[in-house]
């Protein structure tokens, strides 16, 4: 009976040392002690964070506290210079890339501003960028029929309007159109890693249902999402596994969903105040 | 370069002028040749344009002159088919085609024809001896001979080129193309001299494409004088497609009547040195001008825009935009000046011209020059002088776009707001592949250019 208990402990831990050496694989995002600064300021100071796939991570805190520094690091921004830290995305150093291969290995950014480019039509844009991708997976570009049918199918998605694939790059678009337009764009490259910078700001209630859903839509158990926001409003439709508060340049609390109903009902003089 | 050098330029012109009268009149029309005594007198008086001329301070005219080139007087017999040297690979532009080789008309099969509706297409020569009266009525009407000592310097030595005549409620709907066509063994100078006239009412598009097919130096000196009848309406669209030793220097001189409009599209894809005069007076109440640009330079390339809009009379509409993009040490050059006459009324005028410097070594200038002396106008300018976007340009790698492909389709489309306002489809889509090309760096084959690109 004893070696029994005993047999029974050894093959308890065998699974759990398994469990954890998968999880260590299975993670997608590693952020460790990562330090960043603009023009000699230092914005970023030690952050750690761990996505896997599947999960949906939120990232909240006040103006100016770092998210969308956070965002441009993972991106590949140049104006931010990483002093300090690593940041590996499945296995790979991501900071050694440069941005486009890092949009090629699967990760995303939703801009907080969506940039407008005169001239570059949504769908020369939007051509170049779906074969950029397949390229680097060694696929062959898509015929026009096929791109023109995967186009239709991920406007539905995110119930885009079609003129507005006719026009260019943001150009001219609402607030809330830049915004659906950002989705539409996730949902033409299937990235594995999104990051939603303050998708929800600027977009009506009927928007916003139409945003979450659509990125609801695209979840599955192999990709991950990062949702910054300020509003809770966001993530009744997004519904996170963890939440994390950043503020100036750390995490400073990270817990499960039920913390940013907290921060809603008691804002961030709670945090600041050094809870 | 020297004051004697200029003077020794101006005197060799002279002198080439009067020892070759004979052989200039010859081959010429009594018309044209009535023209000249005085055009060569105002160019003893003027010589080249230099650069304290304020129209000319960016462009180095003495430059280009400063090489041996020859001078022929009547066209050189070069044996070819048409058919060999140029194919148009525009597959849809189904046009009534004009082409000139080194200033001459060449017979394709006749040297004037008339096509559909009375349209007539030709040699200048030829038309002149058949339509006496709207020579009288046009020719050497608008051209700044006075002013301008290489206008003076074309007039006394033109002696062929392209006639287009549309009578009135006449719409031509096929596209005239007149194709310009440089060969030669040795450097040389053209000068030849176009006249368009559209009568009340009627409509046409004429593409102007010009082409360097030998590797020589090449001057050409071209006045193009085009009068739009009232409620007439032109677009006009010039490609300019030459090699690195070839210089254009074109004065295009537009009268527009009551409730006419004009398109003016000038393309200059590639060049080694290219001054392109615009003047468009806006003579008749409701007349609507555009004139668009697109420059596209690079290595020691030099482009240089000059455009004189004139609002002579109430209620006119102007617009202009001319952009460039500039790389290596190229230089450019943009001066536009409107004006608007005490009497031009309720005129609007708006003009912007926007430049891409994709390197620290190129160059370029630009100056509005609005002189308003009407008080109830709309009339506004702008002038841009920059670099790639970054934000565009990192928001298009963030979505995997590499970044000499992002910088292409961030060129592209900063050109094509230009190229969109070409109003033939397949003629825009052709456009947009030729500047597409050019960007990509494909068209500098154009030096020894065995394709012909348009
Ligand atoms: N390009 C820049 N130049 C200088 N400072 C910058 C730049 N970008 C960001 N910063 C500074 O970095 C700090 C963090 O900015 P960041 O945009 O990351 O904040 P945020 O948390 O996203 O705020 P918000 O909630 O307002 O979007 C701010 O103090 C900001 O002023
Ligand atoms: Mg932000």
């Amino acid at each position: 009976m004893r070696l029994c208990v005993i047999a029974f402990k050894k093959i308890k831990r065998k699974v759990a040392k398994a469990l954890r050496k998968q999880n260590k694989l299975n993670v997608m995002l590693v952020i460790k002690d990562l330090h960043a600064k603009i023009n000699d300021k230092e914005i970023l100071k030690g952050i750690n964070l761990e996505v896997k796939p599947g999960e949906v991570h939120a990232i909240m805190g006040p103006n100016g506290s770092g998210k969308s520094t956070l965002a441009s690091v993972l991106t590949g921004r140049e104006i931010v210079e990483v002093t300090h830290g690593s940041v590996t995305f499945n296995g790979k150093d991501v900071l050694e890339m440069p941005a486009e291969v890092r949009s090629r290995e699967g990760i995303f950014l939703s801009f907080q501003y969506p940039v407008e480019i005169p001239g570059v039509s949504m769908v020369n844009f939007m051509k170049a960028a779906v074969n950029e991708h397949r390229k680097y997976r060694n696929l062959e570009p898509l015929s026009a029929s096929d791109f023109l049918k995967l186009l239709r199918e991920r406007k539905e998605l995110v119930e885009i309007d079609s003129a507005l694939t006719n026009r260019s790059v943001n150009e001219g678009f609402s607030g809330g159109e830049k915004k659906k337009n950002e989705i539409f764009q996730m949902a033409m490259l299937e990235p594995k890693l999104s990051i939603l910078d303050e998708t929800d700001s600027g977009l009506d209630i009927d928007a916003l249902r139409v945003v979450a859903n659509g990125v609801n839509k695209l979840k599955t158990a192999n990709n991950a999402t990062i949702v910054i926001t300020h509003y809770q409003r966001l993530l009744d439709y997004i519904v996170p596994d963890f939440v994390h508060i950043l503020y100036n340049g750390r995490i400073v609390k990270s817990s499960g969903k039920e913390l940013a109903l907290e921060l809603e009902e008691k804002g961030y003089d709670w945090i600041k105040n050094g809870n | 370069m020297s004051k004697t050098a200029t003077q020794n330029i101006k005197d060799e012109m002279v002198n080439l002028y009067l020892d070759n009268l004979d052989l200039i009149s010859e081959g010429s029309s009594a018309l044209m040749n009535h023209h000249r005594e005085e055009a060569i007198q105002n160019f003893r008086i003027l010589g080249l344009p230099n650069q304290k001329n304020e129209k000319y301070k960016y462009s180095k005219i003495e430059s280009i002159f400063s090489y041996e080139y020859e001078k022929y007087f009547a066209p050189k017999n070069i044996t070819f088919k048409v058919e060999d040297i140029f194919r148009c690979d525009i597959p849809e532009l189904d046009t009534h085609l004009a082409l000139v080789l080194n200033g001459f008309y060449l017979p394709n099969p006749n040297r004037l024809q008339t096509l559909e509706n009375g349209v007539v297409v030709g040699s200048i020569i030829d038309a002149t001896a058949k339509y006496p009266h709207l020579f009288e009525k046009h020719y050497n009407i608008q051209a700044e001979n006075n002013t301008d000592g290489l206008v003076a310097l074309n007039t006394a030595f033109a002696q062929d080129g392209v006639f287009i005549y549309v009578p009135k409620g006449v719409v031509c709907t096929k596209p005239i193309q007149i194709i310009n066509l440089l060969m030669s063994d040795e450097n040389l100078l053209v000068q030849y001299r176009n006249l368009i006239v559209l009568e009340e009412s009627s409509q046409a598009n004429v593409l102007v494409c010009d082409h360097s097919l030998s590797p020589k130096r090449f001057i050409s000196n071209v006045v193009t004088e085009i009068a739009v009848g009232t409620n007439a309406q032109l677009e006009f669209v010039k490609m300019q497609n030459e090699h690195n030793e070839s210089n254009q220097l074109t004065h295009t001189y537009v009268k527009q009547e009551r409730d006419s409009k004009m398109v003016s599209n000038v393309l200059s894809l590639h060049g080694g040195f290219i001054r392109n005069n615009l003047n468009m007076q806006l003579a008749g109440e409701g007349a609507d001008a555009h004139a668009y640009g697109l420059y596209l330079t690079d290595r020691t390339q030099h482009t240089d825009n000059y455009t004189f809009i004139d609002h002579a009379v109430p209620n006119c509409t102007s617009n202009e935009l001319y952009k460039g993009i500039l790389d290596d040490q190229a230089t450019g050059a943009f001066n536009g000046r409107i004006l608007v006459r005490r009497d031009a009324q309720k005129t609007q005028a708006y003009q912007s011209n926007n430049n891409l410097l994709l390197t620290a070594d190129a160059k370029m200038n630009t100056k509005p020059q609005l002189e308003i002396y009407a008080d109830d106008v709309k009339c506004s300018h702008g002038a841009t002088i920059g670099q790639i976007d970054y934000d565009a340009l990192f928001y298009m790698r963030a979505r995997g776009i590499g970044e000499r492909e992002a910088k292409l389709l961030l060129m592209f489309g900063f050109a094509h707001e230009v190229v969109k306002r070409v109003s033939i489809e397949s003629l825009r889509e052709r456009v947009d592949d030729l500047v597409n090309k050019r960007l990509r760096g494909e068209l500098s084959r154009c030096h020894n250019c065995p394709m012909h690109c348009c």
